[in-house]
Order: C-alpha cells, then sequence, then structure tokens
C-alpha cells in the first residue's frame, strides 16, 4: 500500500519535497548539536530539560489521542467514527515518531540510547516510558496497517486485530500516565509532584491530541476526496469540549491547593509563570494567553450552535491548541525547574538552534503523518468508502 | 515447487538457529578460570560513607572556594563561565542552601556561607530515576558515577532535589587547562552527567577526599555505623542539620550550625 | 538469447567494477602492508597477562576493569600468575605503556579503529592545547 505514497498531485511532491527539503536543511543544525554538544541550546545546570523534553510531553498526549476515536468505536460499537478509526492511528504513529526523535536529540549521548534496553531498569520510570512507547508505536502499526489492507482488499478484519485494539487503548492510557509519572515522583520539584498530574495530562492530552486530529482530517478533507462522517466530526467536537473543561478544572484545583494552602512550594512556580518571581516576569504574558485562550475555546466550543458551525470550528480548536501548547510545551517544564532547589529562578528560553532541531523532528513528523495519510485516503477513494458526495450532473466516471 | 522452496527456507532457517545455539552454548561452557579481582588492602572500608562540615570554620566564600579547587583540581572538573557551568562543591548563602527561612536569623549566619555538594542520600531519588544505573548507590552508601554508561539524558539532574548534579553541555577540555590536568583522574566528555563522588579514587588508596583534607579539620568525614568514628563523635556532641530533610532523601552531609 | 537493456547492465557492470576495484589500483605497485612496530616500554618486560591474550583481550579485559573497579568497587587485579596489579587505564597500564600516538594508536590507525576511551581518559604524554 505504501506505493501510494509515491504518486499524488503537483502539490502533494510540492509539500513532501518540501518537508524533506526543510529536514535536511535544519539536520547540519542538528549535526553541529552532536559535535559540540547540548551547547547550542538554551538548557543550564538549573533549567537541564527544556523545549525537546517540553514537545516530546505534548507529543505523547497527541498520541494517546486516537484512543479517543478508538475507545467508542470498539468498545461501544459506535459506528459513526469507523471512517476516522485509521485518521487516529495514523495520526498515533506520526505523533509516536516524533516523541522518539525528541527524545533522540535531547539526550547526550545518543549512540548510547540502546543502554536503556541492554540495561533495564524496573524501577525508572524512563525505562519504562520507552518500553510502552515502543509497544504503542507497534500497536498502531500493526492495527492500522493491518486494518486498512483488510479493508482495501474487502476482507473482513482478522480477529486478532480487535484484541489488539482493545489493547491498544489501555495501553494509550498508560502512556502518558507513565509519561506524568516521570515529573510526579520527583521529590524536589514541586510543582510537578501531585497526583493529579497524570489526570492532567490525560485530560489535556485527550483536548488538544484530538483537536490537533480533527484540524488535520478538516484539511485532507480539502486536499483530498475524503469526506468524515458529519455526526461522527459533530460527537469528536463534544469530547474534545468536556476533555477540555476537565483539563481547565484540574488546573483550577493546583490553582486552589497551592494559594489557599499558601506553602511556598506550592505557590512559587504558580507565582513565577503568572506574575513573577524574584523580579523574573518572563512566562507571564503567555500564561495569561493561555487562560484567556483556554476560557474563550470553552466559549466558543460549550455552546452547540458555536461547536456545530463548522466554519468557526478550525479557529476554535486553533485557539485551544495554543492554550494547551503554552500549558504543556512551555509552563510545565520551565515552571517545574523554577524556582530551582536554591529558590532562585533561572530563566530559560529555547535558542534558534534549538528551534530548527525541534522544527527538523516536527517535519519528520509531518512526513510521517502526510504519507501515512495519503495512503489511507487513497485506499478509501480505490473502495468507495467515505467519499465525498459527487454532484448529480457529473458522469460516472470508470 | 514452491513447497520444495518454502521447505528448503524453513530447514535454512532452523539450521542457522542450531548453529548459533551451538556456538552461544560453547562460548558458556568455557569457564573462567585464573585471574580474578578483589578490593585493595589500603582501601578505606566503611558501611556508610558521611561527612560533618563545621560551618563556622569554613563560613566564608574564599575559604569554600579553597575547598572548591582542591576537588576540581583532583578530578579535572572544567570552570565554564556562565549557566552551562559544572561544580561539584561550592559556596552559598543560608537561603539558598536550607529550606528553614527565617525573617529574623542572627547575623553571623546571615551573612555565613556553605559548602554546597552532593548528599550522597540513603534513599536517593536520583539512581531511581536513572534507566541504565548509570548512577547507583555502592554498598558503602556512594553514590557513585559510571560515565561509561550514561546516556545523558539528565533524568537524574530533574530528580535531585538540591541541585547537585552538572551536565556536560559542552567538551569540558574546551575549559580546562590542558597542562595542569591531573594525570593519574580522568576528564569526562560531553553529555555526561557528573557530580561529587565523595573521592572513590581516593578513598581505595587510603586518602580522605580532597575537600577533607583541603579543610584545616572543618570538615569530617568518617562511618556514621562505626559508633566511635570522628563523624558521631562530632554528630553525639553537637547540633547538626540536613538539606531538605522532610523530603526523606536522608542526606549523608551534616552541617553543624 | 537475447540481453534485455543489456548496454546499461554492462555499463553498470563496469562502472562497479571500477569502483569495487580502485582500491586494489590505487596500491598496485606499493610494498606489502607490514605490521606496525610498536614501542615497548622500557623496564618492564611483562604486561599484566602475556602478549597473545592481550592482542586478542586487552579491549575484554578493559571492559571487565571498568566494570569491576567502577561498579564493583574491586580495584586489585590478581592475574592468572597470581601477581597483583591496580586496575586502573591511566595509572598501570599507561604506566609502562608511556606515549599512546606510539603504542596504541600504532595498530588502532592501521586498523581504523578509534576508540572513545580518550575522550575522558588522558594519554600519558599529555594533552594539545
Amino acid at each position: 500500500m505504501l506505493e501510494k505514497a509515491l504518486k499524488g498531485s503537483p502539490k502533494y511532491y510540492l509539500w513532501i519535497g518540501f518537508l524533506l527539503l526543510v529536514i535536511a536543511g535544519a539536520s547540519s543544525i542538528y549535526i553541529k548539536q552532536l559535535m559540540e554538544g547540548l551547547t547550542i541550546t538554551g538548557m543550564s545546570r538549573d533549567v537541564s530539560w527544556g523545549f525537546y523534553i517540553s514537545q516530546f510531553t505534548y507529543l505523547v498526549g497527541l498520541a494517546a489521542s486516537g484512543v479517543m476515536i478508538v475507545l467508542p468505536y470498539y468498545f461501544h460499537g459506535y459506528k459513526k467514527f469507523k471512517d476516522l478509526v485509521i485518521f487516529g492511528e495514523f495520526m498515533a504513529i506520526g505523533a509516536i515518531v516524533m516523541c522518539m526523535g525528541f527524545i533522540v536529540v535531547d539526550i547526550g549521548q545518543p549512540q548510547r540510547m540502546l543502554n536503556v534496553m541492554l540495561f533495564p531498569t524496573p524501577h525508572s520510570m524512563l525505562f519504562w516510558d520507552m518500553t510502552v512507547l515502543c509497544g504503542y508505536l507497534l500497536l498502531n502499526v500493526l492495527v492500522g496497517w493491518t486494518c486498512l489492507e483488510c479493508d482495501r482488499q474487502h476482507l473482513p478484519h482478522p480477529k486478532w486485530t480487535k484484541v489488539l485494539a482493545y489493547v491498544s487503548v489501555i495501553w494509550a492510557f498508560s502512556i502518558h500516565t507513565v509519561t506524568a509519572f516521570l515529573y510526579q515522583g520527583l521529590p524536589g520539584r514541586h510543582y510537578w509532584l501531585t497526583a493529579v498530574l497524570a489526570a492532567r495530562f490525560l485530560a489535556s492530552a485527550f483536548c488538544s491530541g484530538p483537536a490537533i486530529l480533527l484540524l488535520v482530517i478538516m484539511l485532507t478533507q480539502k486536499l483530498t476526496t475524503f469526506k468524515a462522517e458529519a455526526e461522527g466530526v459533530a460527537t469528536l467536537a463534544k469530547i474534545i469540549t468536556y476533555a477540555m473543561c476537565v483539563n481547565v478544572f484540574f488546573f483550577l484545583c493546583e490553582v486552589f491547593t497551592a494559594f489557599y494552602s499558601s506553602i511556598p512550594g506550592h505557590m512559587n512556580s504558580l507565582t513565577y509563570l503568572f506574575s513573577g518571581f524574584d523580579g523574573h516576569a518572563e512566562l507571564v504574558p503567555f500564561m495569561w494567553t493561555a487562560a484567556a485562550f483556554a476560557i474563550i475555546s470553552l466559549a466558543l466550543l460549550i455552546p452547540p450552535k458555536l461547536r456545530n458551525n463548522l466554519t468557526l470550528l478550525p479557529w476554535s480548536l486553533a485557539i485551544l491548541i495554543i492554550a494547551t501548547w503554552i500549558d504543556k510545551g512551555l509552563a510545565l517544564l520551565i515552571g517545574g525547574f523554577n524556582p530551582t532547589p536554591f529558590e532562585t529562578i533561572a530563566p530559560y528560553w529555547p535558542t534558534g538552534k534549538e528551534l530548527i532541531v525541534s522544527l527538523m523532528i516536527y517535519a519528520l513528523g509531518a512526513l510521517v503523518v502526510t504519507v501515512l495519510f495519503k495512503v489511507a485516503t487513497d485506499v478509501k477513494q480505490e473502495i468507495g468508502a467515505s467519499q465525498k458526495p459527487t454532484a448529480p450532473c457529473e458522469s460516472e466516471a470508470a | 515447487m514452491n513447497n520444495t522452496r518454502r521447505n528448503f527456507l524453513k530447514f535454512m532457517g532452523l539450521a542457522a538457529a542450531g548453529l548459533c545455539a551451538a556456538s552461544a552454548g560453547s562460548a558458556l561452557a568455557v569457564t573462567a578460570s585464573g585471574p580474578s579481582v578483589k578490593k585493595g588492602e589500603q582501601a578505606l572500608k566503611a558501611k556508610h560513607w558521611a561527612m560533618v562540615i563545621d560551618t563556622k570554620k569554613v563560613g566564608t566564600k574564599e575559604s569554600i572556594d579553597a575547598l572548591a579547587k582542591a576537588c576540581h583540581q583532583a578530578h579535572n572538573v572544567p570552570n565554564i563561565p556562565g549557566k552551562q557551568n559544572i561544580k561539584w562543591i561550592w559556596a552559598a548563602g543560608y537561603e539558598e542552601a536550607f529550606d528553614q527561612p527565617n525573617p529574623y536569623m542572627d547575623e553571623g549566619l546571615e551573612k555565613r556561607e556553605f559548602p554546597l555538594l552532593c548528599n550522597h542520600c540513603s534513599n536517593p531519588p536520583c539512581v531511581r530515576a536513572c534507566p541504565t544505573q548509570a548512577t547507583f548507590q555502592r554498598p558503602d552508601g556512594i553514590v557513585a558515577m559510571d560515565y561509561h554508561r550514561c546516556i545523558g539524558c539528565r533524568f537524574c539532574m530533574a530528580a535531585c532535589p538540591f541541585g547537585a548534579r552538572s551536565f556536560n553541555f559542552m567538551e569540558p577540555r574546551l575549559h580546562l587547562d590542558l597542562t595542569s590536568l591531573n594525570k593519574e583522574f580522568p576528564t569526562r566528555m560531553r553529555g555526561v552527567v557528573e557530580k561529587c563522588n565523595f573521592c572513590v579514587d581516593r578513598l581505595a588508596h587510603g586518602k580522605q577526599p580532597a575537600c577533607v583534607e583541603a579543610s584545616n579539620g572543618a570538615l569530617a568525614f568518617g562511618d556514621l555505623s562505626d559508633a566511635n568514628s570522628e563523624v558521631r563523635k562530632l554528630l553525639r556532641e553537637h547540633y547538626t542539620i540536613r538539606r531538605k530533610p522532610s523530603l526523606g532523601t536522608e542526606p549523608s552531609v551534616y552541617y553543624i550550625i | 538469447m537475447k540481453l534485455y537493456n543489456g548496454g546499461k547492465i554492462i555499463t553498470g557492470l563496469v562502472i562497479f567494477l571500477g569502483v569495487f576495484l580502485a582500491p586494489f589500483a590505487y596500491n598496485a605497485g606499493k610494498a606489502a602492508y607490514s605490521q606496525p612496530k610498536l614501542k615497548m616500554p622500557e623496564t618492564e618486560k611483562e604486561c599484566i597477562e602475556s602478549k597473545e591474550y592481550m592482542r586478542t583481550n586487552h579491549m575484554k579485559l578493559l571492559n571487565d576493569w571498568r566494570d569491576s573497579a567502577l561498579r564493583d568497587g574491586k580495584r586489585v587485579y590478581v592475574n592468572s600468575k597470581g601477581k597483583e596489579f591496580e586496575i586502573s587505564l591511566q595509572n598501570t597500564c599507561m604506566k609502562c605503556h608511556t606515549n599512546k600516538a606510539e603504542f596504541c594508536d600504532k595498530c588502532h590507525n592501521d586498523a581504523a579503529v578509534a576508540p572513545y576511551c580518550w575522550d575522558c581518559h588522558i594519554q600519558p604524554e599529555g594533552l594539545k592545547k
């Protein structure tokens, strides 16, 4: 089926060529990082994880989000999601590839990365993170590819794909829980040391992930003959709305615990993020933008008339994505490391080179998603499934 | 035709697997005899190494910088300006060192500086975090680093509640005086995390840690499980505090205030 | 029997053979490879183990040494003859083999091997600025 990715419209070739150019160009900066070390990033002794790991965290959320389609379809027979399942699985594959990419560019000795497998360490959450991510990638590749191939051959799906799909639902919850456990078990980082972090991660994943997926599906509908079932899209938008409500609620719970208890350890990171600490207020405009965007996105998503307005929906989703990205892709790491164990502030901002290497990983993910979505839409076109209705006066083409 | 080829391939696969198993078996069958390894006689031994610091005797930045100089010289720690620096032992004020804020402190304490280093905790969160066991706890309590295995993921740096660890963001030899290195100890290379190692290399030769030797008696180093050791004597006679005890990491570095 | 696409195949084969045999052509007429002359230690005549053993096993020995010294805390090696040595690349091996460039590198360069030991361990002749 992969041969379907080799032929396409001129726009398709242009897009693939552009992505390959970006990857090739940015890889020169990555090679510089390999030779000189992570000194080209903005990380420091006090903020030892930065943009790379924060993007990894956000994208694990995107990877887990496929479960919001797979769960209703497989557990509850919600047929309206039938044509979206493959896209959820393929988006998960692209997201996991990006997650692994961000880990690889972040570690200091990448040639030794197999040490995590050669010296398995069950008491380390990173070991389990590696395990569950690899397993989830395998699950999505196996189930997604097999089901699509069977659809193409007009064959019923083998029984084992159903079993593995069930496993992948549980597994999806686990990947983001394990990622949260990376953070929430560290005794010295009070912004992360909260039981609700795993719940926050999942809620944030289940609104931002499907939002990104829905935007990409809407784009796919514009660029191909694929048309998603309208009720399926509407239900997904409902799920996103509920998840965002829970996400905001959990965050407000954190704010309450921090400021009602008045314990400095709990308060200081939030104070730094939202109003500044020790003379440093670098992130304050970002955080209030995120807060405003979160409320605006809910205002645009909760009322059904606005949520079902398909011209407005992409904008509401985009605003939601920006809000959740600032929370997870920026505030989580910088707020976690600040204030430092010495109660000082160590400002962090990614350098240009760091952003270019990140762009390389994002382009790689976009390439994977493009190729996989091209295969999926071409197969659907071939078998005549979920296609845009043709106008009545068009002749029946062969 | 297809069936014969399939059977042939199956047979070849089994044969290859059999050969691999046979050679693996023969390799395992060879027992290692002859050479052996053991601990050196002059090595200092303990069940639980700990340090007691008399902060009155080493309470100025100059005196602590002298300790840092001895330590960094003995272990080829580079001197990097800026925020991607590396330090194994350094000076910090009361607010940075301890989690007992007090708006009305005695003036001596307000001005005093404290030597901060890896606490070699008994319950180390960094060891729990490391995915390759590159940082591990020795039976004598020292939290050691294996730079050969470290992949530079910096999870241990996030886990350490004391900020005791440094990462080699760049090639450390760029910031070392290559003519005055300690040739008996290696440097590190970029991409690994490093920290104080309680001078395991010096202990193996019967010497005290470099900072202890340079401290003129202000730092005491010994076995906590030996009731007659100098550290236990000091702990019996003085009030001591440790950094962030409520986190339960059980630091092995005690400060006499 | 007709060779379809014969022109392309023959051309491709010629190019391939040319590239494949180029190293041999480059070295034609030159002297045969001779093993490098290593600078042996002046004072000591016996290494940790025998010459043959060290030739084949020195990397495995160093790996075992690394683990037993650093991870197990056992820093004394008793060789097959019962003689004791301190487990240390810089302080034992390189005390006798006092120049990395004239000993280690001689064979390693010819074999195109670049072990990363020396990224951290300091060679006895010192580092150039």
